[in-house]
């Protein structure tokens, strides 16, 4: 069985026990707005918390800056962001920040002839390629680290996310630390000024226009490749090895992180060791600490519904190829909670 | 005789003062439905005027020349040429690719057409109207950007590149088939049945005398069009074209399916570019609440609002000085 029909089948598994259900007594309610990104895995485990734990999720995925508005507004019960908010910016809007998942970018391109996680690209390579310094496919720096490979004399079609994306802010982080010339130039943000190229809408865009285009190379997230069996490449990482984007190396990724960073914003980008991919980043929810009294109930909820996604829900979040966060990360993340306080000053969360 | 017998016969006079509070009530009820309109456009203008102050205040006159847009933390900066650039011209370029198609259209339907052909070919046409625009931009996509990048780009900045002056226009080094003329392409086709259906409707009220009297002097089919339907429907045909570029102007959806969204001065027609309806779709949800990008995004939308009033304007006065004529 592929990975595909993997996905496919998880998800009838999952919406089966829907069909027939009889009614429930009242369930308890949350809501939650924020990161597109990890919109399927939240709304996975809002189909199987509700069997296991009587919790109803209702997620709407508006984008990580609509998610900072709406709990900065306490319009909704959790924010989700991909970008971690500065501890100032926690403080003064009274948030809560821990991780749920992490994410992998990785590197989508089109050139006849050349197989999937064939082409292996540096760092500098690649920077150069997306700041059009890089204008040909054969050029000597390029064919210098694929002597075994034909690389077609195509122009280089840069593709980038066109709306404003958690996983632009990811790239072109990493691109800012791998080069000097891309930091004092596009810099990192959900969205930048690109040197050169095309915007396209969403992944399925990216995918779309660099299917259709040959010497086009793009980046999106890896389980949207995966799904759609896209051409990868190789990335040589902080050691100097050229990685895979395989789901041993971004756990790799994920062990080398440093957790211990303030409101668990560690930075899992372009970390040293073996086998690790460098362009892998987690992805956070936003909770308020001083939960109003009719929304102290909503709160705890919250918590229980990441407390049983930790617990029970890395099998669907491995399945749609997510990397769960490290269990100590876990137990750190619940101790945290304590600090959210209900109007009489008592922990909300006391398991 | 019956001038006296209407002396004689006033209206009776018990009924009046019902059907007066009836009139009234439905006069305040229309009075009422005129003035809502103008509140709600006044009140959308007022909040996109206010949202925008910030940027406005920020980058001065700067704001509408500057090419910047850089979302970037601590160095934003945000110029607003290119989307509307790019809003302008590619409507501009739709009115013209659409406009003889949908005259063709018209004329076609009202006088060349045999009668049992012109029921489908209308119905067809209104048709195309009531596709969303979110399915004209998935079909731009993936059927008319392939076209554009393989046959028409390739053959036209090939054959007609090197020519002076207008080359630059067709030469391109950007590949993708995503561009500002297959923007427009698609905009195109989306206004085409408001302008052609407008078009047959109006060619249709020409009172048949007008015509019948050219046909008798002896004119072709072409002169009556030109001499008779056209000038009669004036004011209606550009009205028609007027509708069609409104719609082009504020096209989101579609426009952002295959423009590219390059934040760019393109310098040819098969450039990336962006207008102002599709960045503030791509880069709204990703703003934050009174950010400087957040206010920029509603100062272009009331750029976006002067543009288009700026176009009705126009077209009102050659309207004018060519009925004058």
């Amino acid at each position: 069985m592929n990975r595909r029909t993997l996905l496919i089948a998880s998800g009838l598994a999952a919406s089966a026990p829907l069909l027939g259900r009889p009614a429930f007594a009242q369930q308890a309610q949350i809501t939650g707005a924020g990161a597109s990104f990890p919109r399927p895995v939240y709304e996975r485990w809002g189909q199987q918390a509700r069997e296991a734990i009587g919790l109803q999720l209702n997620y709407q995925s508006i984008g990580s800056g609509g998610g900072v508005n709406q709990i900065t507004n306490r319009t909704v019960d959790f924010g989700a962001s991909d970008a971690p908010l500065p501890a100032a910016q926690l403080a003064e809007r009274s948030l809560l920040q821990f991780p749920t998942v992490m994410g992998s970018v990785v590197l989508i391109v089109n050139l006849p002839g050349v197989a999937d996680n064939a082409l292996r690209l540096t760092p500098e390579v690649l920077a150069d390629l997306f700041l059009g310094k890089i204008a040909r496919w054969n050029d000597a720096r390029v064919a210098e680290l694929n002597k075994d490979l034909r690389l077609p004399n195509l122009p280089v079609a840069p593709v980038y996310r066109a709306d404003a994306s958690g996983t632009t802010f990811v790239f072109t982080t990493y691109l800012s630390r791998v080069s000097e010339a891309w930091k004092a130039g596009p810099g990192a943000a959900t969205s930048v000024q690109w040197p050169g190229g095309q915007g396209a809408r969403g992944n399925e865009g990216v995918a779309n226009t660099v299917r259709n285009t040959p010497g086009a190379i793009g980046y999106t997230e890896n389980a949207y490749a995966t799904v759609n069996r896209l051409i990868t490449t190789q990335l040589r990482n902080k050691s100097g090895n050229f990685v895979k984007p395989e789901m041993p190396n971004f756990l790799a990724a994920a062990g080398a992180a440093d957790w211990t960073a303030a409101n668990f914003a560690a930075d899992i980008i372009d970390l040293a060791g073996a086998e690790v991919w460098p362009i892998v980043a987690p992805t956070f929810i936003l909770l308020p600490t001083n939960p109003t009294a009719e929304r102290v109930e909503a709160s705890r909820n919250v918590m229980k519904f990441f407390d049983w996604a930790y617990r029970s829900g890395t099998e669907a979040a491995r399945r749609l190829e997510y990397i769960p966060v490290p269990e100590p990360v876990q137990n750190a993340v619940r101790s945290a909670w304590r600090n959210v306080k209900a109007p009489g000053g008592s922990a909300v969360w006391t398991a | 005789m019956s001038h006296a017998a209407m002396l004689e016969a006033p209206a009776p006079p018990t009924r009046r003062p019902v059907g007066g509070a009836g009139d009234r009530v439905f006069e305040w009820l229309c009075r009422g439905a005129g003035i809502l309109v103008l509140l709600l456009l006044g009140a959308i203008i007022l909040t996109l005027f206010l949202g925008g102050l910030p940027a406005f205040r920020e980058f001065g006159a700067g704001f509408l020349t500057s090419t910047a847009w850089n979302p970037v933390e601590g160095r934003e900066n945000y110029g607003a040429l290119v989307p509307m650039l790019g809003t302008v011209i590619s409507a501009i370029l739709a009115i013209l690719l659409a406009v003889p198609v949908a005259f063709g259209i018209a004329f076609f339907l009202t006088e060349l057409a045999p009668p049992w052909l012109r029921r489908p070919v209308g119905t067809a046409i209104e048709l195309l109207a009531a596709i969303p625009s979110i399915i004209y931009g998935m079909w731009g996509l993936f059927v008319l950007v392939p076209i554009v990048q393989q046959y028409i780009q390739m053959t036209l900045g090939e054959a007609l590149g090197g020519l002076p002056l207008i080359g630059f226009l067709l030469a391109s080094n950007s590949f993708t088939g995503t561009s500002i003329f297959t923007a427009s392409l698609v905009l195109a086709i989306m206004i085409l049945p408001f302008i052609a259906a407008t078009m047959r409707d109006v060619f249709e009220q020409v009172p048949p005398v007008y015509k019948e009297s050219a046909y008798g002097l002896g004119s072709t089919r072409w002169e009556v069009m030109r001499g008779v339907v056209l000038p009669y429907t004036r004011v209606s045909v550009v009205g028609g074209i007027m509708l069609g570029l409104g719609r082009a102007l504020g096209e989101t959806m579609a426009v952002t399916f295959v423009i590219g969204n390059a934040n760019r001065m393109p310098t040819s027609l098969f450039d990336p570019s962006t207008t102002i309806a599709s960045i503030v779709a791509m880069e709204f949800p990703e703003s934050l609440m009174g950010s400087l990008k957040q206010s920029s995004l509603l100062a272009l939308g009331f750029l976006l609002f002067v543009i288009s009033f700026i176009v009705l304007a126009i077209s009102r006065f050659l309207l004018r000085s060519r009925l004058k004529a």
